[in-house]
This record gives C-alpha cells, structure tokens and sequence, in this order.
C-alpha cells in the first residue's frame, strides 16, 4: 500500500466517521421504508407501541441482543441522543473498516511483494481483466 | 420496539423460510469470496474496507421520501462499482452482519434474509445495470453519474421486491390486500429511496473518479485507457 492510498484511505475514513458520527444526528427520524410498509394497518402510541389494528409488525419479535450496549446505535446507560449516536456512529465506522478490511486482507490475492493492480497472477489465480 | 430499525427484524418471516435463506446467502457469499478473490489485491483490499465503512456510515443517515416514511441508503450498486460485484456483495454483508451483532439492528435470525435482499440482490442487479450502461452511455463522469444513479435505482427496487418474495414464501401474518398489494406498497417508497440512494452514489462514484479514477472498479473494468485519461481531465483542472 502506498502513501497516496494511505492518504485518499484516510480521507476516505475521516468522511464516513462525521457522517456517522454527527450528520447522522440530523437524519430523519421516521420508519423507513420497509418498517412503514409493515406498520401499515396497526396503530401506534408515542412510544412506537402497537395498540390497535392488524399488521405484519405484530409478529415481530425483540432482536436477540436488543440489551446490548450500543443496540439501536445508542449508548446504554447514557440518556443523551446525540452522544449516544455519536459515539455508536464512530464507532461502527472504525469497527466496519477494521473488520472489513481485516478480513479482505487476509482473503486477498497473494502477488509478488508491493504489487500493484497491474502485477501479473502469480498464483495462478484466474485474471479479471 | 426499537427507535432506529433499519432491516428485517425477528418474527415477521417465519423460521424454515430464514434458515433456507441464512443458506442462500451463506453460499452466496462464500462463491462471491471465491470469485472475488481474483479482483482483490494490496490496493483493493483496504479500497474495500473503506467502502464497508462508508455504507455503514450512509446507511445512519436517514432521509425523508413521504410524510412520515424515511429511507436510506442500501449501498449494492455503489459497492459494485467502487470494488466490483464480488467483494462488493461481500462489503455489504459486512456491514449488515456488524449491525445485527453490535447495534441489534436487523434480526440475527433474519440475517440470511437481510443479507439475501440487500448483499446478494442488490449487489447483482446493481452490476448487471453498470455493465449494461457504462457500455453504452458517453464515456465521461455525467455518463458515470448517470450508471449510478440508474443502477442504485433499481438496485433497491429489486431488493425491496426481495422481501416480497420471501413474505409470500414465509410471512407470519397476511398483509391486507394479499402479496400484491405488498409488492405494491414495498414499490412505491423504495423507488423513492433509490432516486435518493442514486444521488448519494453518483456524488460519490464521481467524486472518487475525479480523485482517483484508478480506484473506481467498474471503471478499470469497462473503460479502461481511455475513460481513465477522460476522467483525469477535471481532477488536473480543478486543482
């Protein structure tokens, strides 16, 4: 890895974790897509619980991990929103990018030391282009 | 029930259905690792984390579609052009497997069904859009704007249609007005979503191509000496 993708990878990085960590406090709070579609036909008390109608979010179960310390990207145990985001948001970006490219590094092709892109297959792999 | 739910929670598809589907998606992604892996080298491999990190980071961001519903961004097509369709089907799993395990965000036995949707689907129907139109638009960044903004267009219609498929194979309840009223009301907002997934992707495809235009993977791929002299025209002029 050269420093010109060190530096573009770094800027890279630092622009997921404001978007993760502080744009994201301005992002809508409405249901999605998706959850809007199966809350369609119930209705809703101010706390998002079910108390009337029929619909297919009533057959939805508690996540598995729904106590976890960062479930539904909060903090647990701290009341304030924006920090608790913040904190959640940062963190999952540093977690995605370690995990990711941890695990894209050790399933990589294996060429010749400091290859490129345009570095021949030395293992024989089949060549994309 | 949770503030911030982003995917297919527990309960709503029954359980043979997700388990046949955490089967889909583990062979899936297991042949996109193995066919990924000729793409993937020194300078894609950490390209490819970044892209990960970015789509998890978009997809926190929330937008408004209709009054009341939101969408965000579900990131197939953006990753299939960025790293390819393999390792960019692999990023997004990545992302949804970190959220289901550290943020409680999509069920863990909905899982396969998340990762089927999104990854899988998403990721295919997005490439398969860029490999047709990069052929055939001009071969400048508005034609790679425009390849993006279609493919993440329909790249989240198929992926919500994804559900619809796997409600009528395993839906715990019946949605009034039957599976076709589903795919209708699943239709409606998440084109909505895709206009704003393909603004997100185009601004974001165009603007690593303006920088580095050697690291956009659709572009290697379909464009090779000609697009990349192109597209380094800007990136000298704006400096």
């Amino acid at each position: 890895m050269n420093r010109r993708l060190g530096w573009f990878l770094g800027a890279g990085l630092l622009v997921a974790l404001v978007l993760a960590g502080v744009v994201s406090n301005f992002a809508s709070s409405h249901p999605d897509g998706l959850e809007s579609v199966i809350h369609q036909g119930c209705e809703f008390n101010e706390d998002d619980e079910i108390i009337g109608g029929e619909c297919v979010a009533q057959q939805a179960e508690d996540h598995e991990l729904a106590n976890s310390p960062f479930a539904d990207y909060g903090l647990a145990g701290v009341d304030n929103a924006f920090l608790g985001t913040a904190v959640s948001g940062v963190l999952g970006v540093l977690v995605t990018f370690a995990v990711g490219a941890g695990l894209f590094w050790l399933v990589r092709r294996r060429g010749p030391a400091g290859a490129t892109a345009n570095a021949p297959d030395s293992d024989g792999a089949a060549g994309s282009r | 029930m949770s503030e911030l739910a982003l995917h297919i929670s527990n309960g709503i598809i029954n359980g043979p259905v997700s388990a046949a589907f955490g089967a889909v998606a583990i062979v899936g992604l297991a042949i996109a690792l193995a066919r990924g892996r000729a793409d993937l080298d020194d300078r894609l491999a950490p390209m490819a984390g970044l892209v990960a990190a970015f789509i998890f980071a978009a997809q926190m961001l929330n937008f408004a579609v209709l009054p009341g519903v939101s969408g965000h961004l579900l990131g197939g097509a953006l990753a299939a052009i960025l790293v390819g369709p393999w390792i960019g089907a692999a990023c997004v799993a990545t992302v949804l497997v970190i959220q289901a395990l550290l943020f409680a965000d999509g069920g863990i036995t909905a899982l396969g069904l998340n990762v089927t949707n999104m990854a899988l689907l998403g990721t295919a129907a997005g490439y398969l859009l860029v490999a047709a139109l990069l052929r055939v638009l001009p071969r400048n960044l508005t034609g790679l704007g425009i390849t993006a903004f279609v493919a993440s267009v329909v790249s989240v219609s198929v992926a919500a249609q994804g559900f619809v498929l796997q409600y009528l194979l395993g839906g715990t309840t019946d949605f009034a007005g039957g599976i076709g009223a589903l795919a209708v009301a699943m239709a409606g907002p998440h084109a909505l979503i895709g206009i704003g997934e393909g603004i997100i992707a185009a601004a974001t495809v165009v603007t690593v191509a303006k920088v580095r235009p050697d690291l956009v993977y659709a572009l290697r791929r379909f464009r090779s000496a000609p697009a990349r002299a192109q597209a380094a025209v800007p990136a000298g002029g704006a400096a």
